[in-house]
């Protein structure tokens, strides 16, 4: 008895130095609590546009104006069935066509010619390569815009205005340097000895480049890929200033078309068409967006 | 005589050498090496040279050339001196409305975008766990931005009795449209600016996460408070981060057009409002007709461009300290 006296004044002791449950709400918690609801609210302004634009695609013509409200008062699907006659007497589907044409031509071309220069400038010692490599620095930060005129003058003497080759010849001659600069940066962080090892076989520069450096530089391709697709599928000023019939018109164009009538009347199957524009792309998005995060992260610190 | 002794000499050696060293499988001398080299160099940058030198050197100078001429694409270029420029300067109001809204947006812009790339980047970085998910949300505008139809969908937003305009009024603040007034189209533009914040927060965010935990550690044991922490450690070692984005927005930031052709049915209106510099450049070269006052336009542009790169370049060595500088 009394030794069970004992432990039971020994469990009281060491109960008291035990200390108390903590409150399940402890700062730590509470803080962590906090960001996650600070960062949902700023999610939803930040996305809110995307989703008024989601919604509305299903308001009536005569709600534009007249319901604040996010949700439609009488939901259709009118608008989408008006928005797939298309416009200007053309389908949807065919402004889809010619973006899709415009865009996976203009990434082929991007890959292939600034893989070819990157690795011109990452691996190749020849006499100009510093001169070079500084002028393609140079054009990063160029405002293109000096030379639109000079350009459309000589697409015009080339007869091609109204075709895509002003739209699609340049990305095959590496115009746009941001790809060129993601590569070079890309084949710097791979070890010499990778591609020295196949040199030492015997292997020239071409089968160096197309065996071994192609395929180690992959990540730099897919990243490149998605943003050509993506920024060429935006672009507007270039569509605007050389396709001039409609039937060959890309989305973007397309969309302007909808907009310039917007004032008379149909502001469904505008933002309707607006929806559907940016549909490849979000879904480019979802799918990549890791891998285009990690491509601007890398540009900003080693830029 | 001696000279060639010393070449063949050195031409020996390289033989030697080309044949020993695993390094040259195929006994070339230094000398067809470097051909080699040269010709592969060349070789692999054919296409992007044909680009430089057609698609944007080459138009640079012509385009300096036109600016210096009246050109209306069909009767040839007629030489007028600095008449564009001074024309440009003193004589058309239009041209000084462009440029004023457009280093509003700039200059008020791109401050605003970047502090709340800053911040939000900040922010996130307060924890790994989760933020993956609100850095890809918050990164979507970027992607998009640019787009027409997110011009679309921001007249309509911020038109009368729009998403906008509404909350406003929940707020007692009657202001109507923001598209068809003079004083908030432009801060309607910047805040469209702002909603792209997500890239520039992607790279600073990249930046925090290299900041060595240690240095914060350290601070909080000499009881260094957050804004001082803030001040001696974060803004030094993101300093690179700082000058690649503020270089990187402001030239984009200059460039600003597919909006604001979209908001205003490309008029650059109300009152030129929305007038933005390579909007007002593109109408009076493809409106107009006026290829050499374009021009002009054009090299004005890169001209300040260029001054703030070399102006940005140059403090840099005041402001920016890239890690391991001190060693």
């Amino acid at each position: 008895m009394t030794q069970r006296g004992d432990v039971w004044v020994r469990d009281d002791a060491d109960q008291e130095r035990v200390p108390a449950p903590r409150p399940y709400w402890n700062r730590k918690r509470i803080t962590t609590a906090i960001w996650f609801i600070a960062m949902a609210a700023l999610t939803a302004i930040v996305l809110y546009p995307l989703v008024w634009l989601i919604f509305a695609t299903f308001k009536d013509n005569s709600e534009f104006g007249q319901n604040p409200a996010l949700l439609p008062e009488d939901p259709t699907f009118d608008n989408y069935a008006k928005v797939m006659e298309g416009i200007a007497g053309v389908p949807l589907w065919r402004f889809f066509a010619n973006s899709a044409v415009i865009a996976i031509a203009a990434t082929a071309g991007t890959l292939i010619s600034s893989s070819m220069a990157a690795y011109a400038f990452a691996r190749i010692r020849f006499k100009g390569v510093g001169i070079f490599f500084t002028a393609m620095i140079g054009t990063l930060l160029l405002p293109f815009h000096v030379v639109i005129i000079p350009q459309y003058i000589l697409f015009n003497n080339l007869g091609m205005i109204d075709t895509y080759w002003p739209l699609i010849l340049p990305k095959f001659l590496a115009t746009e340097a941001f790809f060129v600069f993601l590569m070079v940066q890309f084949m710097r962080g791979i070890p010499r000895e990778m591609d020295e090892a196949a040199r030492v076989d015997g292997a020239g520069h071409v089968r160096t480049f197309a065996s071994i450096m192609l395929p180690l530089i992959q990540p730099a391709l897919v990243t490149s890929a998605i943003f050509s697709f993506i920024w060429t599928w935006n672009d507007f000023l270039a569509p605007l200033m050389y396709v001039t019939s409609p039937e060959k018109y890309p989305v973007p164009i397309a969309l302007k078309l909808y907009n310039d009538q917007t004032s008379t009347s149909d502001y469904g199957a505008t933002v309707t068409a607006s929806l559907l524009g940016m549909v490849p792309i979000l879904l480019f998005f979802l799918v990549f967006q890791r891998l285009l995060i990690a491509g601007v992260a890398t540009q900003g610190l080693k830029g | 005589m001696v000279t060639s002794t010393v070449n063949r000499v050195d031409d020996a050696t390289d033989q030697q050498r080309a044949s020993a060293s695993p390094r040259d499988p195929k006994g070339l001398t230094r000398k067809q090496r470097h051909w080699r080299e040269n010709i592969a160099g060349y070789g692999f940058l054919t296409p992007w040279l044909v680009g430089f030198f057609g698609l944007t050197l080459v138009p640079m100078l012509y385009s300096l050339y036109l600016s210096f001429t009246r050109y209306n694409l069909f009767s040839p270029p007629e030489w007028i001196g600095f008449d564009n420029y001074i024309r440009m300067f003193t004589e058309d109001p239009n041209y000084t409305q462009s440029v004023k809204i457009t280093l509003i947006y700039v200059l008020v812009g791109t401050p605003i975008k970047l502090a709340a790339a800053l911040g939000v980047a900040m922010l996130l970085n307060y924890r790994d766990r989760g933020a993956g998910f609100f850095r890809s949300s918050f990164y979507a505008p970027s992607l998009i931005g640019a787009s027409v139809s997110v011009a679309i969908v921001w007249r309509a937003m911020f038109s009368t009795d729009g998403p906008v305009d509404n909350s406003l009024s929940f707020f007692g603040l009657e202001i109507g449209g923001w598209v068809g007034n003079v004083a908030l189209v432009v801060p309607m533009m910047i805040l469209l600016a702002v909603w792209q914040f997500g890239a520039p927060m992607v790279i600073f965010l990249a930046g925090l996460k290299q900041v060595p935990r240690e240095l914060y550690e350290a601070a909080d044991m000499d009881g260094a408070g957050p804004v001082k922490k803030f001040r001696s450690i974060t803004l030094p070692m993101l300093s690179s981060v700082v000058f690649f984005n503020l270089l990187l927005e402001l030239i984009g930031a200059f460039q600003v057009f597919s909006s604001a052709y979209i908001i205003s049915n490309g008029s650059g209106g109300p009152a030129g409002m929305t007038n933005f510099y390579t909007l007002y450049l593109y109408k009076r070269a493809f409106s107009d007709g006026q290829m050499g006052y374009a021009s002009a336009m054009a090299w004005t542009l890169v001209i300040v461009v260029a001054i703030i790169a070399f102006v940005l370049f140059r403090t840099s060595k005041m402001w920016v300290h890239y890690q391991g500088d001190n060693r």
